[in-house]
């Protein structure tokens, strides 16, 4: 049976970073889904934050700056000793990232170069142009393979192994071959990153399902803050790919149909770098009270920006208007709309990314240690990634070191796969019923009407009503044909079990956290209640069923005031 | 619009051969070729195997060739082709594993090869180096590659002699070769001084021209021959002395 010390599952940077922190001595592996280079951290593109203090602007900047601006735009939900470690560290983070070859984009006296971005009081957001996690993701592995950091590519995790009450590995199936196996751990880090793919309109790849934090609340831990889903205000319309804040932050402005820059009615100081949750929905109200364009969209106007800065700093953004929008956003505004973006809860975690499952690790957007509360700040979850990918690394080697741990049982794990296949096998041996694209379409469609920005009871209790009715398909689900190899059908209903799941969670919170904060927005309750609701949600699987329970935010010195930008 | 899409099936262990299988489809919207798949897919054949990930040409997953192109799927619309009939290859100089999706082991072998990560110096300045942005711009090209393995599918040194490292390991060697914050020594990285190496390029820019990224590997194999015979030049003079 393959055997290490530590399984990493995710080869993002939070996958990445957890596995070059990791005790060199162990035996760990990477196992994920795609190879690490096709991971949706590439995607990332405006930058990562750190109080450097690099530019002109940013000289009083320092971390614990940075900390305030990401505890105000968490609407005061982020658990504050968590922002001040992850905004602490972000600064000797930036200058080993450097040191390990990432080619940072340089201000004009050499340093590395930063740029405003929405909810920062200073230029705090470094980068390399707009490709930012491209060229991190890139170095990371570059770093792994300089390790020989051992990868199962191509390999889906489709459950937690827990024997008596400690996690001892995952059953996988494997892509290529097509075989549903299990592999035996001592410690399991999970880093499987978002499930954007639950909405209609997403900037997300089309591998992020979300299924890690599905398994997680499977295995009996707790989902935390699901509830908040942040919608980035600026994808392009109508494929909904993300248009970095980057291009906010080097200036560019948001204009209705009457050509108004409305973003002065809603945040009348930031503009348009107020942060993303308050951004979106003011988007989505001026194309709601019908100033938008074809009642789908506003402009982002980079025009004055010039070619030559467009160029320079907004590169990719160039390249994807011209190839997915068909225009140059030089000559022509680009049409935006929100799609959701990023989850800021799920995994429930402390500061050292630990569980409440014995030898369970979780680090990056799969997680809620929590930094972000109820609304992320734009080049925070690079940040996070990279330092909390760190710290699982850490902690889940001082784990299988720290202990006489004795392997999973052989014969226990061999069941747990063998029960696996019997899923699939079922799915493969029915003749008729639910596919899989359907499956998710009808879910899709249910969250983005019911569970989108802007929430009331009414909806989020019909969306609730809706997924447990999917749930039910789910239990008729088949695949036509027999192939076994590299079948996307298998992957998806595989996925779409804890998928279900998952949204359940989201619109339960959504739908018992009866205020307004962050990117959870109530039209019947609009106002933040701090008295009642200054705690995390935390909604576990109790006898199949979820069961909720509250946390109080941990607050150091920061005491919650009203948001204003 | 009504498309016939042609796509090269095969399953290595079941099949005998490749063979091209028609299919049928029709979208009145904007798609991509990658939508497109996707849709056949689900629709007409959940067998049909291909990879992808972003959708928007920045992980490099759906790179194939399309009525002879090299590209990748997600940002080739459908539209843009300019004709009915969509002829889908998988990338050669690699086996085939399913349909459309390639081994790519061989090209991440020739990457490990160049030892593809940067050599630091000895001490690390504690704020970040200072690197006027000129300096990096010499290395800007390169440092988009997305590793899809377009250039490496299209060169025609690879495709007769799988020692040579292609257009990518090559390209990617220079990225570091040219990084002012490198130190690897010119001993260390010119054991591609060889014809599997910087000397195998045939100079036909088959790879300039495929790649979706616009990234000019040519240009870096050249910049590493004449760092290499720079390098030559200095050790004779050496020898002289």
């Amino acid at each position: 049976m393959i055997t290490h010390d530590i399984l990493v599952v995710g080869g993002g940077l939070a996958g990445l970073s957890a596995a070059l922190t990791a005790d060199p001595h162990l035996s760990l592996a990477i196992i994920s889904r795609v190879h690490p280079l096709r991971s949706h951290s590439v995607a990332a593109q405006g930058g990562i934050n750190a109080a450097l203090g690099n530019s002109q602007e940013g000289r009083d900047d320092n971390w614990e700056k940075h900390a305030f601006d990401t505890i105000k735009g968490s609407d005061y939900l982020a658990d504050q000793a968590a922002a001040e470690l992850m905004c602490r560290e972000a600064v000797p983070t930036i200058y080993e990232m450097e040191h390990l070859g990432v080619p940072f984009s340089r201000s004009p006296v050499g340093l590395i170069a930063q740029r405003p971005f929405g909810g920062a009081g200073f230029p705090r957001t470094c980068f390399a142009a707009d490709r930012t996690g491209l060229v991190i993701a890139h170095t990371l592995y570059e770093q792994a393979i300089k390790r020989q950091v051992k990868v199962y590519d191509e390999a889906l995790v489709t459950k937690l192994v827990v024997e008596n009450g400690r996690c001892v590995g995952v059953v996988i199936y494997d892509l290529a071959t097509g075989q549903v196996l299990p592999m035996r751990a001592r410690a399991v880090i999970f880093a499987t990153g978002g499930y954007g793919r639950v909405y209609l309109r997403t900037t997300n790849a089309y591998i992020n399902h979300g299924s890690g934090i599905g398994i997680a609340y499977r295995a009996g831990v707790a989902l935390k803050d699901m509830e908040f889903v942040q919608f980035h205000p600026t994808s392009i319309y109508p494929k909904n790919i993300l248009i970095t804040e980057g291009a906010r932050g080097e200036g560019g402005y948001l204009v209705n149909n009457k050509g108004y820059r409305f973003m002065a009615d809603y945040a009348p100081s930031a503009m348009e770098l107020a942060p993303r949750d308050i951004v979106a929905r003011s988007i989505q109200t001026e194309v709601d009270k019908g100033r938008g364009f074809e009642d789908e969209y506003v402009h982002l106007d980079l025009r004055h920006l010039g070619q030559k800065k467009i160029d320079k700093r907004l590169p990719s953004v160039r390249e994807i208007c011209l190839k997915f929008g068909g225009i140059d956003p030089v000559e022509t505004p680009i049409p935006i709309q929100p799609a959701q973006h990023y989850s800021m809860g799920g995994i429930d975690v402390d500061v050292r990314c630990v569980s409440s499952l014995a030898g369970f690790y979780a680090a990056g957007e799969c997680a809620c240690v929590s930094v972000h509360g109820a609304n992320r700040l734009g080049g925070n979850s690079l940040l996070d990634t990279v330092v909390f990918g760190k710290i699982a690394g850490q902690e889940a080697s001082n784990f299988v070191n720290g202990l006489e741990l004795k392997d999973g049982n052989e014969k226990f794990l061999l069941d747990e796969a063998v029960a696996e296949k019997a899923k699939v096998d079922t799915w493969l041996s029915r003749s008729g019923g639910k596919m899989a694209h359907h499956l998710l379409n009808d879910l899709k469609v249910v969250m983005s009407e019911k569970a989108g920005i802007f929430r009331t009871k009414k909806e989020l209790a019909e969306a609730l009503e809706a997924i447990r009715e999917i749930r039910d398909d789910y239990g008729r689900a088949f695949i036509s044909g027999q192939c076994l190899r590299y079948s996307q059908a298998i992957v998806n209903l595989v996925e779409f079990g804890y998928m279900v799941d998952l949204t359940e969670v989201i619109t339960l919170g959504a739908l018992l956290r009866e205020e307004t904060r962050g990117s959870h927005y109530r039209l019947d309750f609009p106002k933040r209640d701090d008295a009642g609701w200054l705690k995390h949600t935390l909604v576990s699987l109790k006898d199949g069923k979820p069961e909720v329970a509250y946390r109080d935010v941990q607050i150091t010195k920061y005491q919650p005031q009203e948001r204003k930008y | 619009m009504k498309y016939t899409f042609r796509i090269l099936r095969f399953d290595p262990g079941v099949d005998q051969s490749p063979c091209f299988q028609d299919f049928i489809y029709e979208t009145e919207e904007k798609k991509s070729l990658l939508e497109a798949l996707m849709d056949i897919r689900n629709d007409q054949d959940c067998s049909l195997s291909f990879r992808y990930s972003c959708r928007e040409a920045v992980c490099g997953s759906c790179a194939m060739v399309i009525n002879g192109q090299f590209d990748l799927a997600c940002r080739t619309m459908m539209e843009s082709l300019g004709t009915s009939l969509i002829v889908l290859e998988p990338l050669p100089n690699l086996e085939i594993q399913k349909d459309l999706i390639v081994d790519m082991e061989p090209f991440w072998r020739a990457l490990f090869a160049v030892e593809p990560y940067l050599f630091p110096g000895e001490t690390s300045p504690e704020n970040g180096h200072r690197i006027e942005d000129r300096e990096m711009e010499k290395i800007d090209q390169f440092v988009n590659c997305i590793m899809c393995g377009c250039c490496y599918s299209a060169c025609p040194v690879v495709a007769r002699d799988e020692r040579y490292l292609g257009p990518a390991a090559l390209a990617k060697l220079y990225r570091f070769v040219k990084d002012p914050r490198d130190e690897r020594g010119y001993k260390r990285w010119s054991r591609v001084n060889t014809e599997a190496g910087a000397w195998g390029c045939d100079t036909v820019f088959k790879c300039n021209e495929v790649c979706p990224r616009k990234v000019r590997p040519a240009d870096g194999i050249e910049g590493l021959r004449r760092k290499l015979i720079w390098g030559k030049v200095k050790s004779l003079f050496k020898r002289v002395r």
